[in-house]
């Protein structure tokens, strides 16, 4: 029978042949929780009983979204972990490492694994063709005591993407396009599978920004097949020999199929309070900006900030905004030290954060103010989501998000 | 199961359900608890009474796979969560925490109205308006989970899991 990524990746996983709509127990390669899900995940361990880690080599424990520790309480949870760590032989990156979807796939996603993570954007794995979903703390739990978990296969929606993409257009104003478009319970219970000229031409950074926010649609995965684009990242890391060629059968069967014409979008938003309530630049007028946010798992990594370092070098910030930079992780902030990108980032204005979740999960590192706007090239912007419910989250890509750092209010980067 | 319906609309995530500027009590969740829901509805922590339901649009849950929003409507006394439709992560953590997750058309249910849920049945029977909704019970591997009393325990009586014997 002819499968979607999603059914392949399952079917070598589960021992047989499946399909859209079964129930399947699989094994699990790799196991990530983070010091927000990470504590009950272990308490959860705990209550099992079984007193053992299927894969402590890869059971992976980041300290990533508090990092570092702003209040006692966090301070106790990562010392949990960190003894947790320690007594079961997992594998710790503790502050200062990244973001676990940046690290995780930089160390040890390989082309048709499964990866389970106590986090929703583990779905960023996806780009490298491996099956990567979000759960909850127990289920990641029994995960990490039994190395299987169960899942029901996801029908999947193609979407084929064709077209050379505008100049200051991205991976992410497709993506905004493309939830904009279905919605946000678009792809929900679904896998997404991405295709077409214009991603077989993107490196595995752009992709994994399309990944990353599948679940922003509801999706349970992100994929994407696997290629030269693939080993070439996984060679970048020292991983080559971990590549495969991962890809979908020609007559596989789709849900639907989304054709995208990447020629004719122009940079996307996101307006608060919504991932779906997408505009194109040129329809967001007059809006203020007080901080801009360029980093996270979805735009933090070197060739975002190439981007942004092109765009700004020689420039001043305006005056009323604030500009926060959060490398994906340690290896990008060392790449973006080297290139002399943070150079030009700092004499731009902005505070450069620690590699790490930094203000989008509204713990620390820019709370915003009653009434303020930010720009963030993150990947969410739910009422409350940077730690505010009284503030305006608008998504963008790192292009985007510059441009209104310079001119104060929401900027197309096409016209600096 | 007979309670108050507390009325949401789509879209209901767990930001608004868990938000992260109380990251610091995930430890804590008796003190989370008194947050729930509390930027959907500041009031609700205060209103909600053992055995009441929050009945909730479309994406019911959505966004961070924040266990914690689930286990924290438990411990608020809400018997079941019942929306048109929820989000994946927070329907599978509903049900791994024992919590009771029912898809249905909730625009049959007001505010206040006072419900009963017959969860093996698969219907609600609404006492104020003297109404009745059917709903599809859930997939049959979950109701076992379900009535195993959540994952560890099921996983535990099981060694494993009991779709795999």
């Amino acid at each position: 029978m002819a499968q979607t990524l999603a059914e392949k990746i399952l079917s070598s996983h589960s021992g047989r042949e499946v399909a859209a709509g079964d129930i399947v127990v699989a094994d699990v390669d790799i196991c990530l929780v983070q010091d927000g899900t990470g504590p009950l995940a272990v308490r959860s361990w705990r209550e099992l009983g079984f007193g053992k880690v299927a894969h402590p080599d890869k059971t992976v424990i980041f300290l990533d979204h508090a990092c570092p520790s702003p209040r006692k309480e966090l301070s106790n949870d990562h010392k949990f972990l960190r003894e947790f760590a320690e007594q079961t032989g997992c594998v710790l990156k503790d502050i200062g490492e990244g973001v676990c979807h940046q690290v995780i796939c930089e160390e040890f996603v390989r082309p048709g694994d499964i990866l389970v993570g106590a986090d929703s954007h583990t779905c960023t794995g996806g780009a490298l063709g491996a099956f990567t979903t979000g759960m909850g703390s127990t289920d990641i739990a029994v995960a990490i005591a039994l190395g299987k978990t169960w899942f029901k296969v996801p029908q999947t929606i193609k979407v084929a993407v064709n077209g050379k993409l505008s100049k200051h257009v991205y991976s992410k104003d497709v993506m905004l396009y493309l939830i904009g478009k279905i919605g946000v319970e678009g792809a929900n219970y679904k896998a997404l599978e991405f295709c077409g000229k214009t991603i077989e031409e993107m490196d595995e950074s752009s992709r994994m920004a399309l990944s990353n926010m599948a679940i922003e649609a509801g999706a349970k995965a992100g994929i994407i097949a696997s290629d030269e684009k693939t080993k070439e990242f996984l060679k970048k890391y020292g991983r080559e020999k971990d590549f495969t060629a991962v890809t979908p059968d020609v007559y596989a069967e789709y849900e639907k199929i989304i054709d995208i014409d990447a020629s004719r979008l122009s940079p996307q938003v996101a307006l608060p309070h919504a991932v779906d309530n997408v505009k194109p630049v040129e329809e967001v007028k007059n809006v203020k900006v007080h901080q801009v946010v360029i980093g996270t798992c979805t735009n933090g990594r070197i060739e975002d900030f190439r981007v942004v370092a092109e765009l700004c070098k020689g420039k001043k910030k305006a005056k009323h905004t604030r500009v926060i930079v959060c490398p994906a992780s340690k290896s990008v902030f060392q790449e973006t030290l080297k290139e002399g990108l943070i150079d030009i980032l700092v004499e731009f204005g902005a505070a450069v954060i620690a590699p790490g979740c930094g203000p989008c999960v509204g713990v620390h590192g820019g709370i915003l103010a009653d009434n303020e706007n930010c720009v963030s090239t993150q990947n969410r912007n739910f009422l409350g989501r940077m730690g505010n419910p009284n503030s305006f989250i608008y998504l963008s890509s790192p292009a985007t998000a510059i441009a209104s750092a310079i001119a104060g209010e929401i900027a197309d980067p096409r016209k600096i | 199961m007979k309670g108050i319906a507390f009325k949401f609309g789509d879209d209901i995530s767990t930001d608004l359900i868990a938000p992260g500027r109380y990251f610091h009590l995930r430890s804590n969740l008796e003190e989370l608890a008194r947050h729930v829901m509390e930027d959907a509805d500041p009031q609700f922590p205060q209103k909600v009474k053992p055995g009441d339901f929050i009945v909730a649009g479309k994406n019911f849950g959505c966004g961070s796979s924040r266990e914690h929003a689930p286990r924290i409507i438990k411990m608020a006394g809400v018997s079941a969560v019942i929306a048109k439709s929820f989000a994946r992560i927070f329907y599978r953590n509903a049900v791994n925490i024992g919590l009771p997750v029912v898809e249905c058309d909730t625009d049959k249910i007001s505010n206040g109205d006072e419900i009963k849920v017959h969860l093996s049945e698969g219907m609600i029977k609404n006492i104020s308006q003297d109404t009745s909704i059917d709903f599809r019970p859930l997939p049959h591997f979950m109701v076992s989970i379900l009535n195993d009393g959540g994952l560890v325990q099921h996983i535990k009586k099981h060694h494993g899991f009991a779709a795999a014997k």
